[in-house]
């Protein structure tokens, strides 16, 4: 049907009204619109569509004409449109302008330190090289990049004597700010360099949470203590750390480096007239000269506190035992399954079962651990990294998005064999803002599928994340997990379980 | 104190390059971030790019560097005035009976788009060289009319930009470097000539802007003397227009420029009423200007060695095409674009003609596109906002050589706007010119069906930086 309104006296200029046209002729039911003032030109064409009526031939240039054809729905949804069209205020401009390169960026802005990098791998090295060459420090956040790249690049840093962070590269804490995914830190005398993000992010909050604080943590990428690097970023870290006054106590975090490096930088620390904590998820060893060794990240985080003064590491919260429901088990229950977003913390777990217990397999397996034949499929006591690249082929990492592990906890619930559940819940900035709560209606509905599962967890965050970690923990207590005070706790706690199971 | 020192004692200050989720949580914890809006470069992993980059890098860039100077130095002293008017084939070099000019590169008859075939059609009607369409159609395919570049004769024409012998022409005189640009008078808008229209209305206009209209304005000019183009064009910049799009504003000055003198006229009364109302009713009339003295500045810089200045860009509805400064017979060509913009109901895409006209010569110049700052209305044409606007402006600072000292934007501070295409620039940094044009439809005859913004075809400049590398090879 045809429907024609005029309005009198109601000029709007000419584009005005073509973007109004536009937006009602994308309704469905529309045959044509034409939104015109009453000009002669307009009332010509009007005339040629046959659309033009004895209202409007009287109609003056300072008169609109809404001339529609279509169905009484969509002419009453078009009508509705055109009004809010008119009414509508232009949003007030509020975006910053956007360079078209780094180099223009670099140009326009001189007093900028550091260059965040996260485009994909294959663009990142050229992006790297303007901001090195330009004296500036690198955060590179971008993976898929070949160890010739990460060798040219850390290179041109070292000489420059600049921060190459990365590649792949996801969490530093510089002068007290997040970059990445990193949590809100109370600052303090601990400076930390680690090639691990989730190991950083665990150490940092231990820290926090024993009462203590930060001064860096200088992130160097999973790759920089290979042979190939020999630990150029963690060197570099370790110079500036020794050198800065505020820093009282140096902590290195990474999994196992090369042999040679691992000695090139333990010497490396020695030299150094502060203590240092390593921690590189590997044997314990002994303390010498200056530096002690811890084989999990709250020892690291204790050790560490403890040397920035006597008191430090004893707060009392962080060593509360969580109270351990009375679970029955069936029969046929005896695995455990640990579903994890944080990568290095399923490795700490992993280093804690060594030994422990056996028919272990992952899809990032270690020492006695047995590889995953289908890392969708769980076998045995199963631990698995859901932030693996399997996994996030073509999807957001499980810290942001925690679907595939939300889907993974149900899917293992299904499995009679199944016993405990252990989870780690990352906080901080870059993280969901509800890593619990987005989680809870499906371990709720694990528990349905069977109600002898236990689940054990621990939650990786400070008091200052923008998550809120009371209501992360209170959250997780209501609904029958076990709480932990940290990821090495909660892993013994589930394996103590499992061999109390299988005794 | 090592430069990760300094970074642990300073204030921190960081460029993001990739994802924006980054910028905006260092934002929440009150971090100095600026953002690049990171694409992979659109020349791709091309010789192109490498060839540009040796360029770049050779001791030669220095020399290029001066001439460049050199280059913009004449751009910006270039002083284009009205001193006549004149009917082609008296004025303009070369013109010659049974030849008309046309926008954009050299084109076939059989080439040529719908707007273009009619603008000719019209050009021949208006000529009476054939007595009615159907003739003038058999006329222009039969070769017996020849066609050939406005730009080779020093004219530029808006759309299909025909200019035949006996239309009345501007004449203008690049007072500094005394050379010479020539345009027709703009006839409004609507069914005309330019879009490709042919009927009866439109030959009736052409020949009363021959008989009446352009004696009269010739006549104000004899009495009155020459009429200076660029200060009235950088005020009109500083009034909401661009030059190329928007030329309302420079309408209005123009117009009270000459009124007064129009008066003074001995002639009929009615015929100065006219010429008042025919100059008053178009908004685009100082278009026609604009294009003229870009023209002129422009020619008084083509033919310099070792500059990587882009002289010229012109589009004919079906090629776009560019010449460099340093080799003034060579045309780069490509198909031309469609230009995205808001149509008028009840047209669609299907119904737009590809890019077309002379008038992207404002842009060359300094103006048009590369002002769009200084004419925030335009932007609505792409469903825009004034950011964009000013985006529009700024990413044009990255492929020019310099900043016009006349020619000021008020938004930025009245800085000058961006001038002189640098080829190398453009190659380097994968951003292309920004055109801001109107919409033809593809019918002849029906005429102008929407407005809105337009880029040249990479390949005109792949293929330019090819043709300046073989040329200065041995130099670098």
């Amino acid at each position: 049907m045809k429907n024609v309104e005029i309005q009198r006296n109601a000029y709007y200029d000419s584009v005005t009204l073509m973007l109004v046209t536009r937006d009602i002729k994308s309704i469905i039911g529309i045959e044509s619109a034409t939104i015109c003032m009453g000009t002669e030109h307009n009332k010509q064409l009007l005339n040629t569509i046959g659309l033009l009526t004895e209202e409007c031939k009287s109609c003056s240039p300072n008169d609109l004409i809404i001339a529609l054809d279509g169905t009484s729905q969509a002419i009453d949804e078009a009508q509705k449109l055109i009004k809010s069209g008119f009414d509508k205020k232009k949003q007030l401009s509020k975006s910053e302008y956007k360079y078209n390169s780094l180099k223009k960026a670099i140009e326009y802005n001189d007093k900028a330190n550091l260059v965040l990098i996260s485009v994909a791998g294959e663009f990142a090295e050229h992006e790297a090289q303007i901001a090195l060459k330009a004296g500036k420090h690198v955060m590179l956040f971008s993976d898929n990049m070949n160890i010739e790249q990460e060798i040219r690049l850390k290179n041109i840093a070292k000489e420059r004597q600049l921060l190459m962070m990365g590649p792949d590269c996801g969490t530093a804490i510089i002068n007290g700010r997040s970059f990445g995914f990193a949590n809100k830190i109370h600052s303090g005398n601990v400076g930390i360099v680690g090639a691990s993000g989730t190991g950083i992010q665990e150490v940092t909050t231990l820290i926090d949470k024993l009462g203590c604080g930060i001064t860096q943590a200088i992130g160097t990428g999973g790759r920089d203590l290979t042979k190939e690097i020999g630990g150029i970023t963690m060197e570099m870290g370790i110079d500036a750390l020794a050198a800065d006054p505020k820093t009282k106590v140096i902590v290195l975090i990474s999994k196992p480096p090369h042999p040679d490096v691992a000695k090139k930088i333990i010497s490396k620390a020695k030299e150094v007239d502060k203590p240092f904590v390593i921690n590189f998820l590997g044997e314990m060893k002994e303390k010498s000269d200056n530096v002690e060794y811890a084989s999990t990240f709250d020892q690291t985080a204790m050790k560490a506190c403890h040397m920035v003064s006597e008191e430090g590491g004893m707060k009392s919260d962080f060593y509360g035992i969580p109270d351990i429901l009375d679970t029955e088990f069936t029969p046929q229950q005896k695995y455990l399954r640990a579903l994890y977003t944080g990568g290095t913390l399923c490795y700490e777990v992993m280093l804690l079962a060594d030994g422990e217990i056996s028919e272990m397999y992952s899809n990032i397996p270690i020492k006695s651990v047995f590889k995953l034949d289908d890392s969708y499929i769980s076998k045995g006591n199963a631990f698995i990294d859901l932030g693996d690249d399997i996994f996030t082929r073509g999807k957001p990492h499980p810290i942001i998005e925690p679907e595939v592990r939300n889907n993974r906890i149900v899917q293992e619930s299904k499995d009679p064999e199944v016993a405990v559940i252990l989870m780690d819940f990352i906080l901080g900035y870059g993280a969901h803002k509800d890593p619990v709560g987005s989680c809870l209606p499906y371990i709720l509905e694990a528990k349905k599928n069977n109600p002898n599962l236990c689940f054990v967890a621990s939650v990786t965050g400070t008091k200052q994340d923008p998550q809120d970690l009371d209501r992360q923990t209170e959250l997780l207590i209501d609904n029958g997990v076990i709480l932990a005070s940290c990821n090495a706790q909660a892993a013994q706690l589930a394996i103590s379980i499992v061999k109390e199971i299988t005794r | 104190m090592s430069n990760i020192n300094k970074l642990f004692n300073s204030e921190m200050s960081v460029i993001n390059v990739g994802l924006e989720s980054f910028a905006s949580t260092l934002k929440e914890q009150g971090v100095t971030v600026v953002n690049v809006d990171w694409k992979p470069h659109i020349f791709g992993s091309n010789q192109v790019l490498a060839m540009c980059e040796e360029i770049l890098l050779s001791p030669f860039y220095k020399k290029i560097i001066e001439a460049n100077q050199t280059v913009v130095e004449k751009m910006m002293s270039a002083q284009p005035t009205i001193v006549s008017i004149g009917k082609a084939i008296d004025v303009v070099p070369g013109m010659r009976e049974n030849l008309f000019l046309h926008a954009g590169p050299p084109i076939d008859w059989n080439r040529m788009s719908g707007p273009l075939k009619g603008g000719i059609i019209g050009g021949i009607l208006y000529e009476k060289l054939a007595p009615d369409p159907e003739k003038a159609e058999q006329l222009a395919s039969s070769g017996k009319i020849s066609f050939e570049p406005c730009h080779h004769h020093n004219c530029v024409g808006p759309m299909a930009g025909i200019i035949t012998p006996n239309m009345p022409v501007w004449v203008i005189k690049n007072d500094t470097h005394n050379n010479y640009a020539y345009a027709t008078l703009n006839e409004g808008l609507g069914k005309v000539l330019r879009y490709g229209a042919y009927s009866e209305e439109v030959i009736n206009r052409l020949n009363w802007m021959e008989e009446t209209l352009a004696p009269i304005l010739s006549k104000v000019l004899e009495e009155y003397g020459p009429i200076e183009l660029k200060p009235i064009i950088a005020q009109a910049l500083q009034m909401g227009d661009e030059g190329h799009n928007r030329n309302r504003a420079g309408t209005s000055l123009i117009i009270r420029t000459i009124a007064p003198h129009i008066i003074q006229i001995e002639t009929e009364n009615k015929d100065k009423v006219d010429v008042l109302n025919f100059i008053n009713s178009n908004d685009h009339f100082f278009l026609n200007l604009t294009m003229a003295a870009s023209k002129a500045t422009m020619d008084a810089v083509m033919g310099i060695e070792y500059t990587s200045l882009v002289g010229i860009m012109a589009r004919n509805g079906t090629d776009f095409g560019i010449k460099l400064s340093c080799m003034p017979e060579q045309w780069f060509v490509a198909p031309a674009e469609q230009v995205r913009g808001l149509l008028f109901p009840p047209y669609t895409a299907k119904d737009a003609n590809p890019d077309i006209g002379d008038s992207v010569i404002t842009e060359t110049a300094g103006i048009g596109g590369f002002a769009m700052a200084s004419a925030p209305a335009i932007v609505q044409f792409v469903g825009g906002t004034t950011d964009d606007a000013i985006k529009c402006s700024m990413d044009m600072y990255d492929i020019t050589i310099t900043e016009n000292n006349t020619y000021k934007i008020p938004i930025f501070n009245f800085r000058g706007t961006p001038t002189g295409v640098d080829l190398l620039k453009v190659i380097d940094t994968g951003i292309l010119p920004n055109i801001n044009t109107g919409i033809a439809h593809k019918t002849p005859g029906i005429g102008m069906v929407g407005a809105g913004l337009v880029k040249p075809p990479l390949k005109c400049f792949e293929e330019a930086l090819i043709a300046f590398y073989n040329k200065y090879k041995s130099c670098l």
